[in-house]
């Protein structure tokens, strides 16, 4: 059995016009998708903004009206969870946001914002959840100290590495990260996406990776797929992706990469142009 | 465009601390020029003090800032508002919040014209027409008559370089031109700036967008340049170990990315003695980086401020 399933998923936003506001048309966010994710396997998700890959992601996470289409999550329809069988789901999944910013609750110091998910879920007694948030600023490569401070007092490098520390403290089985580099920079970047592959290789994580840079999606994922309004136009192997590609738009994709190719052992820069 | 010992300082608490540190710079005509580094290493402060944006009452900027002969420092505002629009044009990262919201696009761009030269409506309306064509705008007829929001964002920056281009500078500055974009908007957006016969002073953090535009790179780190050299070279040949953690730190097919470790130092903690990028450098051998290291020149035209990059290992721990 999958992890996860999505089955013909569609998200449509409605479109109200006139004095009345009344529903005109609709705009197709996300239209007729599919595919699945085998546990502890990572997939990004590349694409344009405004391609639905974040809808996607929060559409999964259930943070969205989807308006078609089935998620079954370990074989069960999450849109038709209710009670204990959806907390169960929530516990299962969770998010790695963009915006390290609006994340985090800037009024909580960092030990209430990774105790949170466990408060709600595991009713520890305070001694054992403050071990529990040190265990986990110890993962994601943070000092125990810090637990007492607020998220202003962190640079964006850390303070992401506080929302990873939070998504892994139910010990979920998928995890959607949704651009959580794009904001950092080039260094802290490479530090963020250490601890996550560090992290899945630990506890056996999935991801859903979602980015527009497929240089990073190539660094993070065995399979890729490509979103291009609303819709998946191509999915396969990393190396099939970069290699192989066999969409128009796939191909445009790599080719607008800016980059340094790496060719027989010494870089050259790359002059590319986009594929007309 | 000649720099020499040009420093920005900013105050915070009462005391001032330098976000650019004596720095030099040649941008040669017709050259584009790419200034790289992370965020908090001084790249835009270099940017907004040649063509005065620095807020007066906040920063002090000393040092020389020469163009074709003139120091802009010493310059009025009047004298700078001849030379900033007209001689040199700006690029910002976000096309959005750069344009007029209220003002159609083509007046936007024919509005420089009208303090820069002495055209009349007609000739400023045709030029700007014409430069809307130059910029592959698609749909340029109709584009001149719409507002900033009706337009995408790849537009909009196109937008911002026609208006940035119109009076023919001779010097363009372009800060993170590209980081607001898509990639295949970037992609196009690039190909334009290497299209365009001025000198450009590319401001990003991107080594692969350096690699697509640039004739000569400057790498900035903590106020100072730390490496320079032809593009190529700097690919090929990187020297001074910022440089080369930058670069391995970029996904490119290796299965580990490489740390730096610890961070930008803040402008208050900024070391102001010795090697300051010494200290992020794992396994040093104690006795290099005591002294603040020179620009020294390793091979013609490859500059390197570091003491021991002969000797330096990249390691992944």
């Amino acid at each position: 059995m999958s992890l996860l399933e999505v089955r013909n998923l569609r998200v449509f936003y409605p479109v109200r016009s006139g004095v009345f506001g009344r529903i005109t048309g609709c705009t197709k966010a996300v239209d007729d998708i599919s595919f699945t994710l085998e546990p502890g396997q990572s997939v990004g998700l590349v694409g344009e903004s405004g391609s639905g890959k974040s809808t996607t992601g929060r559409a999964i996470l259930g943070l969205t009206h989807i308006s078609g289409g089935q998620i079954l999550f370990e074989g069960e329809d999450i849109t038709r969870l209710a009670g204990r069988s959806r907390s169960a789901y929530r516990r299962g999944v969770q998010m790695i946001f963009q915006d390290t910013y609006s994340s985090l609750n800037p009024r909580k110091r960092v030990l209430d914002i990774i105790a949170e998910p466990l408060r709600n879920f595991e009713r520890g007694t305070p001694a054992e959840e403050r071990r529990r948030v040190h265990e986990l600023l110890d993962t994601v490569g943070l000092d125990s100290s810090c637990a007492c401070k607020y998220p202003r007092e962190f640079s964006g490098g850390q303070r992401q590495r506080i929302g990873i520390a939070r998504a892994i403290a139910l010990r979920p089985k998928l995890i959607v990260a949704d651009e959580p580099v794009s904001a950092l920079d080039l260094s802290v970047q490479a530090q963020v996406l250490n601890y996550m592959q560090d992290i899945r290789r630990e506890l056996g994580l999935a991801y859903l990776f979602i980015s527009h840079d497929l240089n990073v999606v190539t660094h993070m994922c065995e399979n890729i797929m490509v979103m291009h309004r609303a819709r998946i136009v191509e999915a396969g192997s990393r190396h099939d992706i970069r290699h192989n590609p066999g969409h128009a738009y796939t191909r445009e994709l790599i080719a607008s990469i800016p980059g340094i190719n790496v060719t027989g052992g010494a870089i050259c820069a790359k002059h590319s142009c986009t594929a007309h | 465009m000649e720099i020499r010992g040009l420093s920005v300082s900013f105050r915070i608490g009462g005391q001032y601390f330098a976000a650019v540190d004596d720095l030099d710079l040649d941008i040669p005509e017709g050259e584009t020029l790419a200034v790289m580094g992370e965020s908090g290493c001084g790249k835009s402060s270099l940017a907004h003090s040649i063509i005065g944006l620095h807020d007066p009452s906040r920063t002090r900027v000393e040092g020389y800032i020469g163009y074709r002969g003139q120091n802009l420092l010493t310059l009025c505002e009047a004298e700078l508002n001849k030379i900033r629009g007209g001689h040199i044009g700006m690029v910002f990262q976000d096309p959005a919040s750069a344009l007029n919201p209220l003002m159609r696009i083509g007046e936007q761009i024919a509005e420089p014209l009208m303090y820069h030269t002495s055209l009349t409506k007609t000739e400023r309306e045709g030029r700007a027409a014409q430069l809307l064509r130059d910029v592959d705008m698609p749909r340029p007829e109709q584009t001149y008559w719409q507002y900033p929001h009706e337009l995408s964002g790849g537009m909009c920056q196109r937008a911002v370089i026609a208006s940035a281009l119109v009076c023919r500078p001779a010097l363009l500055i372009a800060d993170e031109p590209t980081t607001a974009l898509d990639v295949t908007v970037q992609a196009r957006i690039l190909e334009l700036l290497r299209d365009i016969d001025a000198s450009i002073l590319l401001i990003t953090h991107d080594p692969g967008v350096v690699a697509e535009t640039a004739d000569r790179v400057a790498v900035m780190y903590a106020g100072q340049i730390v490496e320079t050299a032809p593009c190529a070279e700097i690919f090929a040949n990187p020297l001074h170990p910022y440089t080369r953690s930058l670069l391995s730190a970029m996904p490119r097919g290796q299965d580990r990315l490489y740390v730096i470790p610890g961070a930008v130092p803040s402008l208050e903690n900024m070391p102001r003695t010795g090697c300051r990028f010494g200290r992020r450098i794992a396994r040093m051998p104690e006795d290099c980086h005591d002294d603040a290291p020179a620009l020294r020149e390793v091979s013609p035209g490859h500059y390197v401020r570091c003491s021991c990059h002969a000797v330096f290992e990249l390691c992944h721990c």
